[in-house]
């Protein structure tokens, strides 16, 4: 009985025994969290429409926004004060090197949401609400001519803009 | 020095690797004019004053010393529209071997460097995965390690070169890369943890400084060879390197290591960031982009004689750069000193690992006259580092990321080295 207990002992440990002592199984020390959890921590707002928080907003309104919040670096009509700062205008065919603007060279009108939420105004960066990034995205998009002054910028309606370059990218994820 | 005492292997006075030996058993003595004793050098052989007594005992932490602390990143100017934006540049010219001290190791911020207390930091896994997890800094660091030698460059680097800059240095020009040993804990091992569902194919990592930056990552390579890094050559991440975590994608642009990493979303397509769309895609000279161009160029850079330096007299001179590739290791390095008319194979000094900064080495003989320095390395898979002519006429000039282009220093008939385009 004895000796048939230590001969399945140790083949048990023959087993699995240095699996137990080199696999990282032990060490499992994630939180885990829900999606709930993470309502205001996760400002990834893809092109897909996912992610992007309820409300909306219209170039209208996001006039006043842009004037207070935007215009000491961007200009009062995008025009910029500085190379990186333009954003409006350009043209990917003009002759001499091309101005690459949102309206220009930016392919998905999402990033556009993506990034003033997590990283505009550059000396505040997420301080306006949702409800104001939708309407600065709007009229980013409105100065642009890209949507009209009353359209309502939403997770829905984000997703049906067709920016002007969208086609201009050529993939190379595949390279590794 | 005369042909018939070292083997000439290329124009204009490069000589065989196979010498170096010699010099380093003989020195510098190599590199003077003949019958230089030393008490007409200024030599003094009185025993020095700090022969003479003690000096101060250990200290806490360790400093350079007065007589070498000048060794400086080169910093961009602040941008009142982009605070905390910019990059410092390491002085490549002035360092030796392979691994980049992390002082000096190259930077850029997006919104500057935030000063993240560990305690209160997170790195969060969501998105496409059976149970989304919350690690905490101090478990990480009881999870398995890895140790890998690698350099980091910014995509930006060397884009000067197609802007066709006048001037600069090895520092200025090509600055920002960098190498260090990294040790953290595999990205795979966390995304395991979590359990990635099957529809995943990319995964998208962000930041916790101001801009929160982010950069979506094929799931291929978050899986592959990708680390949670937590030390740089044996300490914690610095700060201006993403203390208290940042990830680590070995061989590819430097944007794609998000420092300060505070989240991967494991996701289907990617998130389409500033930073992957604006910024860091390449128009070509049809006016369409390349996107997603991860893995860093076959380059080569000679560091030591190079642009803004001067040689003081004729003589032989050890002509040493870097080689790095984000495919594989460096399997050949070629110098010319000719402009590219002909090439001589420079030593390896040191290791040759997979996407690292390798050394290169070779005696170089100046007659006094005009010479145009060059380098050019080959990688494991036989990538050959491209001509400024080759990068150009394959993708224009119109966009400055991913450039590893050769370098050209000219050497002109009072020593002078400088930057130019031949």
């Amino acid at each position: 009985m004895f000796k048939k207990f230590f001969w399945s002992a140790f083949l048990l440990l023959l087993a699995f025994g240095p699996l137990a002592v080199n696999s990282q199984e032990s060490v499992r020390l994630g939180i885990p969290v829900t999606q709930e959890d993470l309502l205001d921590f996760d400002l990834i707002a893809p092109p897909d429409g996912s992610g992007f928080p309820t409300g909306s907003g219209t170039a209208q309104e996001g006039k006043q926004v842009y004037d207070i919040n935007c215009a000491v670096c961007h200009g009062a009509s995008g025009e910029g004060t500085s190379g990186n700062t333009v954003i409006v205008g350009g043209d990917m065919q003009s002759e001499g090197p091309p101005l690459r603007t949102v309206g220009s060279y930016w392919p998905y009108a999402s990033t556009l949401f993506d990034f003033i939420r997590r990283a505009m105004p550059a000396t505040a960066p997420k301080s306006l609400t949702n409800e104001q990034v939708y309407q600065v995205t709007a009229y980013v998009l409105f100065m642009n001519d890209i949507v009209e002054e009353d359209t309502q910028i939403n997770g829905d309606s984000i997703r049906e803009i067709e920016m002007p370059n969208a086609n201009g990218f050529i993939d190379r994820s595949h390279i590794q | 020095m005369s042909d018939k005492t070292f083997e000439k292997v290329a124009g204009n006075g490069l000589i065989s690797r196979r010498h170096l030996l010699r010099f380093g058993a003989s020195g510098a003595g190599l590199a003077l004019s003949a019958g230089a004793l030393g008490a007409d050098q200024g030599l003094s052989f009185q025993i020095p004053t700090w022969s003479r007594q003690p000096g101060p005992g250990a200290t806490a932490y360790g400093a350079r010393s007065p007589f070498a602390d000048n060794l400086q990143r080169l910093a961009a100017q602040p941008n009142p529209t982009y605070p905390g934006g910019g990059s410092s540049r390491s002085p490549l010219q002035h360092l030796q071997g392979t691994i980049t001290p992390n002082s000096l190791h190259f930077e850029r911020h997006h919104a500057g460097v935030p000063n993240i207390d560990p305690s209160q930091h997170m790195l969060v896994i969501n998105g496409l995965v059976r149970q989304p997890l919350a690690f905490r800094y101090e478990d990480l660091l009881k999870y398995q390690m890895v140790s890998r030698i690698h350099f980091l460059e910014c995509s930006g680097n060397s884009g000067a070169l197609l802007r066709g800059e006048i001037g600069g240095s090895a520092q200025s020009l090509h600055g920002l890369v960098s190498c260090a040993e990294w040790t953290g804990v595999p990205l795979s091992t966390l995304l395991d943890e979590a359990g990635v569902l099957p529809e995943a194919a990319w995964v998208a990592a962000v930041g916790a400084d101001a801009a929160s930056m982010g950069r979506s990552i094929p799931l291929t390579k978050a899986l592959d060879d990708v680390m949670v890094a937590l030390y740089q050559n044996g300490e914690a991440v610095r700060p201006g390197q993403g203390y208290p975590m940042r990830l680590f994608c070995p061989g590819w642009e430097g944007n794609v290591s998000v420092k300060w990493l505070t989240q991967i979303k494991v996701t289907k397509e990617p998130a389409q960031f500033r930073d992957e769309t604006s910024k860091y895609t390449d128009t070509l000279q049809d006016r369409s982009s390349y996107q997603f161009t991860f893995p860093m160029g076959t380059k080569s850079l000679i560091t030591s004689p190079s642009g803004q330096m001067t040689l003081n007299q004729p003589g032989i001179y050890q002509v040493t750069g870097i080689a790095w590739s984000g495919r594989g290791s460096i399997r050949q390095v070629e110098v010319s000193a000719d402009g590219g008319k002909t090439w001589a194979e420079a030593a390896i000094q040191g290791h040759q690992l997979d996407r690292a900064l390798t050394r290169f080495t070779i005696p170089w003989e100046w007659d006094g006259g005009d010479a145009i320095l060059q380098s050019r390395a080959t990688d494991s898979r036989g990538n050959l580092q491209p001509t400024r002519d080759e990068v150009i006429a394959s993708r224009g000039t119109l966009s400055f990321y991913h450039n590893p282009c050769i370098q050209s220093w000219q050497v002109d008939q009072t020593g002078e080295i400088s930057n130019v385009y031949v």
